[in-house]
């Protein structure tokens, strides 16, 4: 068994942080993969091929946890004893609040906007642009891992959580506006 | 057994056999079988020299004839021969009708939601049509090849769903064979072409059929292939530019649709030819004799077929351009645009494509024989007889999974294109005070409405405590295994009442059915089933028992201690005195589990060391 307390950065022989080498954690994800990939045990007896699934399927999910940055963020505030569950933990930010509404209404009116694919482009950049400030800022906070700078790093959290909401809806309108060329 | 072979670097595994294993493309119109002799995977002929055999199957008084003979009869025997069985495999008779192209066949009325079609040797289904034609290919491997396949690798479009691949695994299973694997066709595409020109970075595989379509967006890296995204269209293919050219050519002659089968499959059978021959020359000649007399002549030309296929070809761009998006990538960003097969032979495809990805295509490997290539290459590395090789696909599912919520809303548990094996789980909770039973209906899409998704199962986890309504926690685990097939299990936390099914899909055969098909297909062998089955089963023992004792020497001192070790040299030697006087097959079997059972530990502590290998030379302290 892959040892299930020893948490997702041990299993890939990585240091617990949030700043993370993509490429390294990709490469040690195929070599693990290598060992305990159902593949490995096609011609195995039953016992090795359970054990072989139940191993890559938490590799698996070990490696998409760590590689996509918000969902990292969340797995180390969950290590941290922090409970990240949307109802309890949402911003308070008043003016970010703001600053989604207003972009949710700008987006609403895309499809009225004499370019709506130049417009939607404007708007699905300045939600990268965002979304990478946030990262930039999760960095600092689960670095210094103070209770204060954790209670930050959940708010960041939380704001990340409402623009990649906000970004899956402008590439959904993305799509649909591509069917119609 | 894969694990305890695992030898140490520069110490060879236990010297074994080459096990005979082969890769079949189970395509829509045309079949093949591929296998790796002498380190070089090819398709295999059947004794006339053919390579490829027709998808189609007649049944007679006498029995089914499979191939070219049968697509032969196809116009004279139409309700008989059963062409493209792919379209409607895993499909329900209500979904049959929403298929483009007009079917000829007679669908029995049986009290069944799979679709049985009448022929003068009884009803059948897809699944057994399926059957007839990987027997025949597993006959000409095994002739060719010259001993028994110890198992197959399948291909199936990516864009499957579970219905459709739980089918085909049936098929298989009905057919004797043992799957080491369902293979998505556009990797197995991949791995023919990466393999053989090692190339890195980011591919797209564009892969048309005659009746579905595929898009796979994957990375190759170090012999990884990594599916990044994949989609398609299950029911869109070369056969539905047929049906259009057919009904132009209908039109223009003003033939009705209500004309008799065998003119309809005429006429689809020279819209192909007048398809196929335009992609060298210009124009075509067309004649059609209606039956009755009257013959009408015409011409098609390329900028006519263009225009009549360009709908359809839209179509394969719009599902390339999600994939990208899903894949997170834009065009630039793809090394090569491989074209698989048999419709990228249409000119315009091959120009559509090129130009949504700004890249000439690559069309250097037979499309038709690619696919099987490459699944040969997978079932030779899983029939164990590369242990060294570095090949290793890591797959998605293609489309999302999910259960049905209040209001007819679907949740999605997993996403599509998330890498397989998956396992996730979700929280649910009773709506009603006192409720004791949760109704969990499983289903598949990316759509947000029940009624707009694919029902795969429904089930029923009873038994939860009365609770007031909001109290209970449900929780509902889906996991999806390499073959891209599900289980779902529910269980109610606080008291563990617990539900499961191994999803089986509404329009696939019950077990039962199977069983029964192979009861009847068995009793005809005549073969001394039971003393086979003894001899298969000291093969397997032998089997483990031989890969014990190399791990034993390999590392028992260094994983074992004294006391551990002689528990499992006791339970090794009881197998072998099993094996050895045993009578009865199902003993050894029973046996080879016990020793199993006796040596678990020494497996995980084998897994564990080997994983603790792979990840040496990069310790933590490496980035201090």
């Amino acid at each position: 068994m892959i040892d299930l307390t020893k948490n997702y950065f041990d299993l890939f022989g990585l240091p617990v942080a949030f700043v993370l080498d993509v490429g390294e954690l990709s490469d040690r994800y195929r070599e693990l993969q290598r060992v305990v990939h159902p593949d490995r045990y096609a011609s195995a007896p039953e016992q090795e091929k359970r054990l072989a699934l139940q191993q890559a399927t938490q590799v698996n999910e070990a490696y998409e946890t760590l590689r996509d940055p918000l969902k990292r963020a969340i797995y180390m505030l969950q290590l941290q004893g922090f409970d990240t569950g949307l109802e309890t933990a949402t911003t308070r930010d008043a003016a970010f609040l703001m600053q989604q509404m207003e972009m949710r209404e700008a987006l609403a009116d895309t499809r009225s906007h004499a370019n709506p694919e130049a417009r939607l482009d404007e708007l699905l950049r300045e939600i990268r642009g965002m979304l990478k400030a946030q990262v930039a800022e999760l960095a600092v906070q689960l670095e210094t891992a103070t209770q204060e700078q954790l209670e930050a790093a959940r708010e960041s959290v939380s704001k990340m959580q409402f623009l990649n909401k906000l970004y899956h809806e402008a590439e959904a309108l993305e799509a649909e506006l591509e069917e119609l060329i | 057994m894969a694990l305890l072979q695992i030898a140490e670097p520069g110490q060879s595994a236990a010297p074994h056999q080459h096990r005979l294993a082969a890769g079949i493309d189970l395509g829509t119109t045309n079949s093949l079988v591929a296998s790796v002799r002498s380190g070089v995977a090819e398709t295999l002929p059947d004794e006339a020299g053919g390579h490829i055999l027709p998808s189609v199957v007649r049944y007679t008084a006498q029995g089914a004839v499979v191939g070219a003979a049968a697509r032969e009869a196809a116009v004279d025997d139409p309700h008989n021969t059963i062409v493209s069985a792919k379209r409607l495999i895993g499909r329900g008779l209500d979904e049959l009708k929403t298929l483009g192209g007009k079917l000829p066949y007679r669908f029995s009325a049986v009290d069944s939601a799979v679709p049985r079609i009448d022929t003068v040797s009884g009803a059948v289904s897809p699944v057994e049509v399926s059957a007839e034609i990987l027997k025949v290919l597993a006959q000409r491997a095994e002739a060719t090849l010259g001993g028994e396949l110890t198992g197959v690798v399948i291909t199936v479009p990516a864009y499957f769903d579970d219905a459709q691949r739980q089918a085909t695994k049936d098929a298989a299973k009905l057919a004797g064979l043992n799957v080491f694997r369902l293979l998505n066709e556009p990797t197995a595409a991949a791995v023919a072409y990466g393999l053989d020109r090692e190339a890195e970075g980011v591919h797209a595989i564009y892969d048309l059929g005659g009746g579905t379509f595929d898009i796979s967006i994957l990375r190759l890296n170090k012999g990884v292939f990594e599916v990044m995204a994949t989609g398609g269209d299950s029911a869109l293919g070369g056969d539905d530019f047929d049906h259009v050219v057919a009904e132009w050519i209908m039109q223009q002659a003003g033939i009705g649709s209500d004309a008799p089968p065998g003119l309809l499959r005429a006429l689809t059978g020279k819209a192909r030819e007048a398809k196929e021959a335009l992609a060298t020359a210009s124009r075509v000649d067309l004649q059609v004799d209606d039956g009755e007399g009257r013959s009408w002549q015409g011409e098609l030309d390329r900028d006519t077929l263009n225009e009549l296929i360009d709908p359809l070809v839209r179509k394969t761009i719009s599902a390339c351009r999600r994939a990208l998006r899903d894949a997170g990538v834009s065009p630039e960003d793809i090394t090569d645009v491989v074209m698989v097969g048999g419709s990228t032979r249409t000119l315009r495809v091959r120009e559509k494509v090129g130009e949504f990805f700004a890249t000439e295509p690559l069309v250097d490997i037979d499309p038709d024989r690619v696919v099987a290539v490459g699944a040969a290459l997978q079932a030779d590395v899983l029939a164990g007889n590369k242990p060294d090789d570095e090949m290793l696909l890591l797959d998605v599912i293609p489309l999302s999974l999910g259960i049905e919520t209040m209001g007819g809303l679907v949740e999605k548990i997993i996403p599509r294109n998330t890498t397989i094996p998956v396992g996730r789980a979700q929280e649910f909770t009773t709506f009603k005070d006192g409720q004791t039973a949760m109704a969990v209906h499983v289903l598949q899409g990316e759509r947000e409405l029940v009624s707009d998704c694919r029902s795969l199962a429904r089930f029923e986890l009873r038994g939860i405590p009365p609770m007031v309504a909001g109290a209970a926690r449900i929780r509902v685990a889906f996991s999806v295994d390499a073959d891209g097939l599900l289980h779902v299990e529910a269980e109610e936390l606080s008291q563990g009442v617990k539900a499961s099914v191994e999803v089986k899909p509404s329009y696939g055969l019950t077990d039962e059915e199977i069983a029964d098909m192979l009861r009847s297909s068995i009793e005809h062998a005549g073969e001394d089933m039971a003393a086979r089955r003894v001899a298969e089963q000291q093969v397997e023992a032998a089997r483990v028992i031989e890969a014990l004792q190399a791990a034993l020497a390999a590392d028992g001192d260094e994983l074992l201690s004294a006391t551990e070790r002689t528990t499992v040299e006791e339970a090794l030697q009881g197998l072998r005195d099993l094996a050895e006087s045993a009578i009865d097959g199902d003993a050894i079997k029973q046996g080879i589990g016990q020793l199993e059972q006796a040596c678990e530990f020494y497996v995980e502590r084998r897994m564990n060391s080997n994983i603790r290998k792979a990840m040496t030379g990069h310790k933590v302290d490496e980035f201090e």
